[in-house]
């Protein structure tokens, strides 16, 4: 066994050691709760820690199989995200060859990208030929009507969906000195630090939550994404270990990417908010879709991503 | 012979199920009833040739099984695929819509409803390709409520097809598509042929999701 692969399953049993300790926090909680009071609170926990079963078995395995194992699960986030994304947006018969390229075009050519490692591609394929291209396409069918409105809201749908997504997987392609096949580890930390730091940043801004940062469109509290930050350094200090960046690179890698992923949640409640939809979809039974599974990760995942490159190689 | 047709039929009905779920994550919300194997009419908007497959396909097994779709037999009699699709893995109701023939298609109906069958309707008539939600219902729907007063006419609303697959398009758009299932109806004692069909009409637009755009 590589030692990578160990450092996997190492994570791995870690990662169901957390889990198990927070199923029996939850379901000790549970028991001590009165049959007739409902806890919408103890509810939503619940939910979330059995879709992070789900999770850490899924990237478990992907990590596994290796680089064929993430571009699939990760192919098909987008992909899942993306029908999430657009069926909420604004689009016209005009748009539908645009709208057919950008799924059966567009997001599997970026995956390919991705999986051969053409950084100077993959990085600018969507913002640059997708943003172009896509909008003559319409524009060629002849319907003005809200114009800019179609062309940019599909433009948001790829750069989140697609754009966004496919730099969690990109992670394996940055070439570090003396790290070598060990890049795999970097979407472990990733993944780990945001979704530890939210979890964090629930508990304490119901704890001690005071200040709302947007209100009336995300129950987040300044005081709660502090320590969600702070704890999202910590986990990232410890977990150094994995990563090529030092422990106080760690540290503020995982810091900042958690930062961003509080803030980019923030965003995706506003969209759905003016869309007036509770969830992205109904994919995952009493969880919502995709978009609202990956979250943070989103907004996270290029900046964590030009950071590592900008930093470290 | 009769039962490769049968196997065939079953085949080829799990694979649009399965393509229907693959592209458009089909999902039924089932708001004014329960998914119980109960005689029903589900009357539904008609905006393109896939909204029959999506109710078909989010119906559970027990359900699917006896629910027939009335379709126009010109479309579906076109050609060998079609007629076998049509009758045979859909087992549709086929209706003549010429008005000189003598095949009433009332009667066909009342028929697979007096058999116990659930049925597929499409009240508008046509496709509707205008920017109107819903067109006017046909009278068939209260024809149906009055001569089967036991039988619960069910709302049941698709939504985005038109986005999914617009008329004259190739390739489907894997959008969402969610089919809501809304209180039953019946016709109410002394309810005018108007009046029931502004109510029925009513009530199916009542199901439709808002999202603000």
């Amino acid at each position: 066994m590589s030692s990578t692969t160990a450092d996997i399953l190492l994570l791995a049993l870690g990662s169901f050691g957390i889990l198990i300790a927070l199923t029996v926090l939850g379901e000790v909680l549970r028991a001590r709760q009165p049959v007739h009071e409902p806890n919408p609170m103890l509810d939503t926990y619940m939910t979330r820690v059995q879709s992070w079963w789900g999770m850490v078995a899924f990237i478990g395995i992907a990590l596994l199989m290796g680089k064929p194992g993430i571009m699939t699960l990760f192919a098909f986030a987008s992909f899942a995200a993306l029908r999430e994304f657009l069926t909420l947006t604004t689009k016209a018969q005009a748009d539908h060859l645009s709208l057919a390229l950008a799924f059966f075009v567009v997001l599997p050519l970026q995956y390919v990208f991705v999986g051969l490692g053409w950084t100077g591609l993959f990085t600018v394929f969507i913002p640059v030929y997708a943003f172009l291209l896509l909008p003559m396409i319409s524009a060629l069918r002849g319907d003005p009507k809200r114009f800019l409105v179609r062309v940019a809201e599909t433009q948001w749908a790829l750069m989140i969906a697609v754009f966004c997504v496919s730099h969690v997987p990109a992670l394996m392609s940055i070439d570090i000195d003396g790290y070598g096949d060990r890049s795999v580890l970097m979407i472990a930390f990733l993944v780990m630090v945001v979704q530890f730091g939210d979890l964090l940043e629930y508990f304490f801004g119901r704890r001690i939550g005071r200040t709302k940062i947007a209100p009336g469109l995300s129950p987040k509290t300044w005081e709660g994404l502090v320590m969600g930050v702070l704890s999202a350094m910590i986990i990232g200090a410890t977990l150094n270990w994995i990563t090529p960046f030092g422990v106080i690179g760690a540290a503020l890698m995982a810091g900042t990417a958690s930062f961003v992923g509080m803030l980019g949640s923030i965003v995706l409640a506003a969209i759905k908010r003016d869309r007036g939809v509770k969830d992205w979809s109904h994919l995952i039974p009493g969880q919502g879709g995709f978009v609202d599974q990956l979250d943070s990760v989103i907004f996270a995942a290029p900046i964590f991503y030009q950071l590592t490159v900008y930093f470290y190689t | 012979m009769k039962f490769l047709r049968k196997f065939a039929a079953r085949i080829v009905g799990q694979s649009i199920r399965i393509f229907a779920r693959a592209i458009t994550a089909v999902r039924a919300d089932w708001q004014g009833i329960e998914p119980l194997p109960r005689q029903r009419v589900y009357f539904a908007n008609h905006t393109s040739n896939a909204d029959m497959p999506m109710i078909w396909s989010v119906l559970p097994p027990a359900m699917r099984r006896t629910v027939r779709p009335v379709a126009a037999a010109d479309y579906w009699l076109k050609n060998k695929l079609r007629a076998f699709v049509g009758p045979e893995v859909f087992n549709c109701v086929l209706v003549d819509r010429r008005p000189e023939v003598n095949d009433k298609p009332m009667d066909k109906i009342l028929a697979a409803l007096d058999e116990g069958s659930s049925l597929i309707i499409f009240p508008e008539g046509n496709r509707n390709m205008t920017e109107d939600p819903l067109l006017p219902f046909k009278a068939g729907l209260y024809n149906m409520g009055v001569a089967r007063p036991d039988v619960d006419l069910v709302p049941t609303w698709v939504a985005n097809l038109t986005e999914i697959m617009p008329k004259g398009e190739v390739i489907p758009l894997p959008l969402i598509c969610t089919v809501t299932f809304g209180a039953p109806l019946h016709v109410q004692e002394g309810e005018s042929k108007d009046a029931f069909l502004k109510r029925a009409s009513d009530a199916l637009l009542a199901l439709r999701p808002e999202v603000r755009g």
